[in-house]
């Protein structure tokens, strides 16, 4: 039987903890950063290379290398920003952090800080999280108030200050550039890259890190039980626990804490631990498996693994869907990503269509317009679902849907939205082409 | 609004890549479109390099790069290092290079030694494709009634790169059609293709941040922030840098289709900066200016006011025929006959001249030596307003330093004029030609009653005036744009400039006149051409010694001055 493994969501999920600076300070809080302030930056930083940790806003970027590339030799100011815009459909793991425990989140940022030699940072937090950002306001007071935070954390000679901002209401705000600008007071275009590398040229023009919240959480656990300790956990390349969010069609949706690549789809679908099974009488029609811009399993999908030169160890072999291992380079070996971890689970009475116009009417709402790919073919490709769902299909739509999705993404846009927009289009038609040309009838 | 000169190159400061298999040395760095400093080369400077042309919408030599239309993306290569980061040679020599896995904007990649850049494949062509495309989709293609037409960059590319046909069958996007951004811009929201241009424009040369974009995704819309116009004095300028027909000047909308008109190289005279500018003409009627690039001067813009002040030329009271009020004769040669006699019969130290610095170095080197002939002292009128620190200058005569070199007046323009007043006012001065000014302009504080206190008074001129009015003998001239010639602006450019249009009734050019009269009073016959006057101002003026028509070319010459 699955389990969860439980380190971020350890404490906040027993019962009577609540978010206060004193119930933090009963758990232990604070202690590790009590201990990192004793060693160099540079020692931490080399721990959280040791632990592998990824990043665990998409992308699954190496944490240690992201550092790493960190311009310090510009004589500029270092930022950090936390990244917890948390607009991802499907995602909901970040705010259970800020609302159930947001001094081990403001913890792991101090440690972050220490260690890239940061002196400002800011939560960027979605403009709808009104109460999250109330709840990191009030912990951060008290943080001040304890000298956690402020001049001279501890007693000691470090400095630090962070600031909670929060944002207007656009999905584009937690693209990390788009985030940056945004928090300049701009408009939210993300910055094109080459040259603006946040890590070389980011929040004014200053090197900045950007790490999403659950990742800085991981870092405060990564420095309290030892790089290498933290990289026993997973995986080789996948190591640590992460937060997935269940929803969609299982008997008990929610976020969960597993061990990466511990645990298999049909675990987290079905195993009692977990999603606990479908609704009575449903059968699995297809698989979301990392926020809605990752590209779609059909449930009865056999995945390639395996073999030489592709990701995924081991022999090449055959994989059912349900066995895939939840990682990050099995699900990028199966096409598809682990992205944000919220995976969304349809059962046989979705209709694929109207699923994917769902998605691509959030799409077309939430492309910043800035480049011309994504600016017209999201929109356009959201017409011809909402024209195809509403009994208006013609011959040509499912192909022309595909033609406009494979013309997007690729390195043809500014930012990842590119890719965000196109794949749930080319996967749900592409796998489920059948239904689309059902629709193509017009009813 | 910055010149830049490249400087002198070695091979450490520059890198070899390859454009469509084609060998090209560039510079390692390039001065930024506006702060000047050196950024890495780019792609599409390279192609530019190598005479390949990448096509672009928001691209802009010199704006800062946004990187948003996609219309650049090109494929590319870069030399595959080995474990010991030495190139990976084929067996033949040659390096061996990967190719990238994605495209990358031309626009804003920096180029890096022995990359290799493809332009001409299949996949970049479909690349483009899609832009056209999507660009399309949503358009109007309102290209029958739209002024862009003719030298659109839509209608071009998609000649160029796009489909004849359209997958397009939804119901399109609609915007706002006659947004009236500004006193002499209007949008056509529907037109943009929301490329940045007008917007990096105004924010980083215009320096007034007043566009940005409002609303998201295929909905946004060009805006200016609420409660504010667009209204500097450089807005006309986003009309240019628009590639479509969503930006257009209120003056020219709906006048004239672009591909009527007649293109004449000139200056513009509103200021001592001297823009260099495009006079569009039809049937001898001027349309438009549009600026006309040259780095040295005013790289690619020109202030509105500028760009405006071509009206007057046209204006049905413009001076069409010579006159002398005192024998009624309305023909040139019997009003020159008359004027020569006059001031040969006038007594040596009676006679003065005041000149215009708005006139060519050629009427003004004609004008100096007709003072010369008569021994008659001489100034130029001063004209001055405040600088903008873009381009307009606090000088607001286009020829102050022709004035100068040709002696017409002395380094401060205007100083003698209280003299000459005086000298009028004494009854020493009893004959006054005038050129191209009108005296009792109030700013000048000159008495009222002057010219009434002359004997003779002569003036050239264009338009009906006060001085005009007082006149014996009126001449009627040109103005710039139905001449050709030579202005000296502000920093020592000597540029010329060409006919656009031919002037009305029996005006002449000044050089014409001038010279009948040069030929009458002396016996012999100066040169009329602007070109030949122009050499021999050069031969005769240490400052522009060795310059000629010739050498000038389109872009003039700097001179110390
Ligand atoms: C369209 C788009 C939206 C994104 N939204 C988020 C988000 O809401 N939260 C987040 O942490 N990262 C988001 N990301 C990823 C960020 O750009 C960035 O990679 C991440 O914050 C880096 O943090 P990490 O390395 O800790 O994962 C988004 C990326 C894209 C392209
Ligand atoms: S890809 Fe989409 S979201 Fe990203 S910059 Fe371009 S238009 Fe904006
Ligand atoms: S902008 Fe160009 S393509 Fe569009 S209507 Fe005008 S001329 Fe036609
Ligand atoms: S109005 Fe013209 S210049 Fe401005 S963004 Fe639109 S297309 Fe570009
Ligand atoms: S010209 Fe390069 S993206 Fe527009």
């Amino acid at each position: 039987m699955a389990e969860e493994h439980r380190l971020i969501t350890k404490q906040f999920r027993e019962a009577g903890y609540t978010p206060d600076l004193d119930c933090y300070l009963r758990h232990g809080g604070y202690d590790t950063l009590r201990r990192a302030l004793r060693v160099t930056p540079e020692q931490l930083r080399n721990e959280v290379g040791v632990s592998g940790l990824r990043g665990r806003g998409g992308a699954g970027f190496s944490c240690g290398l992201k550092w790493s590339l960190v311009d310090r030799r510009s004589g500029k100011p270092i930022y950090l920003v936390c990244n917890a815009d948390e607009s991802e459909p499907g995602t909901f793991k970040d705010r259970q952090i800020i609302h159930l425990d947001p001094h081990q989140l403001i913890e792991g940022m101090i440690l972050a800080c220490y260690a890239n030699d940061v002196h400002l940072a800011f939560i960027y937090i979605r403009g709808e999280f009104a109460e999250g950002a109330r709840i990191l306001n009030l912990a951060l007071t008290e943080a001040r108030a304890k000298g956690f935070l402020g001049k001279g954390i501890l007693g000691g000679t470090y400095d630090l200050d962070i600031h909670v901002h929060r944002g207007a209401g656009a999905y584009i705000c937690g693209e990390e550039t788009g985030l940056l600008e945004s928090l300049e007071g701009k408009r939210p275009y993300p910055r094109v890259k080459p040259p603006y590398y946040p890590a070389v040229l980011g929040l004014y023009q200053c090197p900045t890190i950007v790490n999403n919240v659950e990742t800085l959480c991981a870092v405060k656990h990564v420095l309290a039980m030892g790089g290498t300790e933290y990289a026993k956990l997973g995986r080789p390349n996948n190591t640590g626990t992460r937060l997935v969010c269940l929803s969609g069609h299982v008997q008990q949706p929610g976020y969960f804490e597993i061990e990466v690549g511990a645990v298999t789809f049909r675990d987290l679908i079905f195993d009692p631990a977990f999603g606990g099974g479908l609704r009575e009488d449903r059968t699995l029609k297809a698989i979301i498996p990392g926020g809605a811009s990752a590209k779609v399993f059909r449930a009865d999908e056999k995945v390639t693994l395996g073999g030489p030169g592709l990701e995924g160890a081991g022999p090449k072999r055959k994989v059912d869907v349900l066995d895939l291992p939840y990682d990050f380079t099995t699900l990028t070996a199966a096409g598809s990503m682990s992205g944000s971890g919220g995976i969304i689970v349809l059962d046989d009475s979705t209709d694929i269509v109207a699923a994917l116009a769902n998605l691509s009417e959030f799409f077309a709402h939430e492309s910043c317009g800035q480049c011309t790919p994504c600016r017209e073919g999201s929109l356009w490709m959201a017409k011809i679902l909402r024209r195809l769902g509403s009994g208006q299909g013609r011959a040509g739509d499912a192909d022309q849907l595909l033609h406009i999705a494979d013309n997007i993404p690729g390195g043809r846009t500014i930012c990842a939205f590119g890719e965000a927009c196109s794949w749930p289009v080319q996967s749900f038609v592409g796998k489920f082409k059948a239904e689309f040309e059902t629709k193509e009838a017009g009813v | 609004m910055s010149s830049t000169t490249p400087s002198q190159t070695t091979a450490a400061d520059t890198l070899t890549v390859r454009v469509n298999g084609r060998e090209v040395v560039v510079p390692r760095t390039m001065p930024e479109a506006v702060s000047g400093k050196a950024v890495p080369t780019t792609m599409i400077q390279a192609c530019e390099a190598a005479g390949v042309t990448v096509p672009h919408y928001c691209y802009h030599p010199k704006l800062p790069v946004a990187g948003n239309c996609r219309m650049c993306l090109v494929e590319f290569g870069t030399p595959a290092l080995g474990p010991d980061r030495q190139p990976l040679l084929n067996p033949d020599g040659s390096p061996v290079i990967r190719q990238s896995p994605r495209p990358a904007i031309a626009c804003a990649t920096p180029v890096s030694p022995g990359m290799e850049i493809y332009t001409d494949t299949d996949g970049v062509h479909a690349m483009r494709r899609a832009v056209m495309e999507f660009l399309l989709i949503n358009h109007p293609l309102d290209c029958p009634i739209c002024d862009q037409a003719g030298e659109c960059k839509l209608q071009e590319y998609a000649l160029d790169h796009g489909q004849a046909a359209s997958g397009f069958d939804e119901v399109k996007v609609h915007k706002p059609k006659t947004v009236d951004l500004g006193p002499r811009i209007l949008l056509d929201a529907e037109r943009c293709i929301l490329c940045s241009r007008c917007i990096r424009f105004t924010r980083d040369i215009a320096r007034d941040d007043a566009l940005g974009i409002i609303n998201r995704g295929s909905y946004n819309t060009i805006a200016a922030y609420p409660g504010r116009q667009f209204d500097n004095n450089y807005t006309l300028n986003t009309a240019d840098l628009c590639p479509v027909g969503a930006l257009t000047s209120k003056d020219f909308r709906f006048r004239m289709r672009v591909w009527f008109l007649k293109e004449s190289k000139s200056l513009c005279a509103g200021c001592g900066t001297g823009c260099n500018l495009l006079v569009g003409s039809r049937e001898n009627r001027i349309h438009r200016f549009t600026p006309r690039q040259n780095d040295a001067v005013n790289s690619c813009w020109m202030c509105d006011e500028g760009r405006l002040n071509y009206r007057w030329v046209g204006r049905g009271d413009r001076l069409k025929s010579p006159l002398n009020r005192r024998s009624g004769a309305t023909e040139w040669g019997t009003v020159l006959d008359e004027t020569a006699d006059l001031l040969r019969n006038a007594s040596r130290g009676s006679v003065a001249v005041i000149g215009s610095a708005r006139a060519t170095c050629e009427e003004l080197f004609l004008l100096k030596k007709l003072c010369q002939h008569l021994g008659a002292r001489s100034d130029c009128v001063p004209r001055e307003g405040e600088a903008d620190g873009l381009l307009v200058s606090d000088d607001r005569n286009p020829n102050s330093h022709g004035a100068r070199l040709t002696g017409v007046c002395f380094t401060e323009i205007g100083i003698n004029l209280p003299y000459l007043a005086n000298d009028i006012e004494a009854g020493k001065i009893r004959t006054l030609l005038v050129l191209g000014e009108d005296l009792t302009k109030p700013e000048l504080e000159l008495p009222t009653d002057l010219l009434g206190r002359l004997e003779n008074l002569i003036v050239g001129d264009i338009l009906p005036n006060p001085t005009v009015d007082q006149a014996h003998i009126v001449l009627p001239g040109c103005a710039h744009l139905e001449k050709r010639g030579t202005f000296i602006n502000v920093n020592g450019r000597v540029q010329r400039f060409f006919k656009a249009v031919e002037p009305p009734g029996q005006a002449m050019p000044e050089t014409g006149w001038l010279g009948g009269l040069l030929e009458r009073l002396t016996g012999e016959a100066p040169a009329r051409s602007a070109e030949a006057l122009f050499n021999q101002l050069a031969e005769a003026t240490p400052a522009l010694k060795g310059l000629t028509w010739a050498a000038l070319g389109d872009q003039g010459v700097t001179v110390e001055v």
